[in-house]
């Protein structure tokens, strides 16, 4: 009568569960990140099922991914070539776009995903548990493997282009680390956002078109007026996106300066949204 | 049938739970600043159930009788996992199996195939246990052809009858239904219900919420009436259909016998 249960008594979850009182706090962190790796798949699975939704995993899909980043890249390129004739005349500008512009991409692409996954998966939330974390995980890769391909129109433009790669791009690999831990911890913050405030994801293109503006992308890092330069600590991809086109355009390595900022901020946003994700995750199943 | 020396597959202690949501039905951040400047709060605590204590042994099948908002999902869902007890303990023996939701998937863009896998992965289950069901599952729901279709295109009840059978074919220890044979016609709720009594008699524990006084008599061994959050009897299907028919003041009829 018993092997039912007991049979599965050495399987993963054939473990005794208890649950006891449990309010605002962290969950128990090495169970939580255990459960979610050993169920990392259902993250992967998720994100290839949307890619194949939206026919992103096609090649005329793919060469879409490309082309929407590098058509924007043209009608900024275009703007900016018509309103200061500074960006004109530098040869390297182009390239400094299609570097900063993609990376951006990439972070927005991940915090409106993110925006939208806990709130999108509301029937599954009250019907299964698992580490909810992995929904705005989901939508991180799913941005990462948009990305991709655009790095790939990177690395042509650096080739063809007067920029010409370097030794010191190699650094990017490990600055890519800041990009991807701010994108996730930006994932996580506007996950739980959007549950208590549905709108959220309504406010995120204008934050977006702002942020972009306001970042060293359509502009170097050093053009920034220097009654200005004390606000800059306060944008974190004044760091993390100037550090990321010193690395790959100028050839330089980034500024100490420069470095521990980018990391105070990705890593500071990470920590938080993982924070604020999981001692909320728990109530997510009575707001939605 | 209940061997006292087993420890039983759930045991709910002293559980009450508590917890806070709004009413809006779509909380914005625009409305929570307009209400801030009127100085209402829309904010409500809860008290879903109180002081609830309860075992279900290995092989038995419960079911839970009550008016709606009577705590019956609530208490599911924390043995569930899913909601967290505020005071109170609930150990669960098993792997659960949950159907908690009409109309569960992950999204309804993607095909009911894509759909099966990612709610058995987010479950736990690897992707080969899950591949090994799916034939099985695929020939129970009798769906062909549209589980390859987007899961929009399904009617309510094809929506219930792929979540039923993802729910009772991954071998769960433990099943936990609520309401959910209610989209189905006729004949599923039969099969529904032949294959939940097959996984009875393998001795695997079921927690039945329902509104079909009927089925639960027929399917339960044994039976709690929640009202309230409070728990109001505990004993045999009968006794507590009983009591509760007694307690709402309708006589078991066909319309209270079965689900409408």
């Amino acid at each position: 009568m018993r092997s039912a249960v007991s049979q599965s008594e050495d399987d993963f979850s054939g473990v005794v569960h208890v649950y006891k009182p449990f309010r605002a706090g962290l969950p128990h962190l090495g169970p939580y990140f255990r459960e979610a790796w050993r169920r990392r798949a259902f993250a992967s699975e998720a994100s290839r099922a949307k890619l194949r939704s939206t026919q992103s995993d096609t090649v005329l899909g793919q060469l879409w991914n490309v082309l929407n980043p590098l058509l924007l890249a043209a009608v900024y390129f275009l703007l900016v070539t018509i309103l200061s004739s500074r960006a004109a005349s530098d040869p390297n500008y182009f390239s400094h776009l299609l570097c900063g512009l993609f990376a951006f991409f990439f972070i927005a692409n991940s915090m409106t995903g993110g925006a939208k996954s806990v709130v999108k998966a509301g029937k599954m939330i009250t019907n299964t548990a698992f580490p909810r974390m992995l929904l705005p995980l989901s939508e991180v890769r799913t941005a990462l493997r948009k990305f991709l391909p655009t790095l790939l129109v990177l690395l042509v433009a650096l080739v063809i282009g007067p920029v010409k790669l370097n030794v010191i791009d190699l650094v990017a690999i490990p600055w890519f680390i800041f990009l991807l831990a701010f994108a996730t911890g930006m994932a996580l913050l506007l996950a739980t956002c959007q549950v208590y405030f549905r709108d959220t994801s309504n406010f995120l293109p204008y934050v977006n078109r702002i942020w972009l503006y306001a970042s060293p992308v359509l502009w170097y890092s050093e053009q920034l007026p220097d009654r200005l330069r004390a606000l800059e600590i306060f944008n974190p991809l004044f760091s993390i996106l100037g550090g990321w086109s010193r690395i790959i355009i100028d050839h330089e390595l980034p500024l100490m300066s420069e470095t521990l900022l980018a990391a105070a901020w990705s890593f500071g946003v990470l920590i938080l949204g993982a924070f604020v994700f999981m001692s909320r995750e728990r109530d997510f199943a009575v707001r939605l | 049938m209940q061997s006292v020396s087993n420890p039983p597959s759930i045991s709910v202690r002293d559980v009450s739970i508590t917890y806070r949501t709004t009413f809006e039905k779509r909380p914005t951040l625009k409305s929570a600043v307009m209400r801030a400047g009127r100085g209402e709060r829309l904010i409500r605590e809860i008290e879903a159930v109180k002081n609830v204590s309860f075992d279900v042994h290995a092989g038995s099948v419960l079911g839970i009788v009550g008016s709606n908002g009577a705590g019956k999902s609530t208490i599911v869902r924390a043995i569930a996992g899913i909601l967290p007890p505020s005071s109170g303990e609930i150990q669960v023996r098993g792997r659960v199996s949950t159907l908690l939701a009409l109309g569960v998937g992950f999204d309804a863009n993607l095909s009911g195939h894509e759909n099966v896998i990612l709610g058995g992965l987010a479950a736990g289950y690897s992707r080969a246990e899950i591949e090994s069901k799916f034939e099985e599952i695929s020939d129970w729901t009798e769906l062909g052809d549209f589980l390859e279709m987007p899961m929009r295109a399904y009617s309510s009840g094809m929506y219930s009858r792929l979540a039923f059978a993802v729910a009772i074919h991954m071998e769960p220890d433990i099943l936990l239904v609520d309401e959910a044979l209610s989209a189905g016609d006729a004949r599923f709720k039969k099969k529904a219900t032949e294959k939940m009594m097959s996984l009875v008699r393998e001795a695997r524990t079921m927690v039945f919420v329902s509104h079909a006084l009927a089925t639960l008599q027929e399917m339960c061994t044994e039976a709690i009436w929640l009202d309230k959050g409070r728990l109001m009897e505990r004993g045999t299907p009968a006794e507590v259909v009983k009591a509760y028919s007694k307690f709402v003041d309708t006589p078991p009829s066909a319309a209270t016998l079965e689900d409408v």
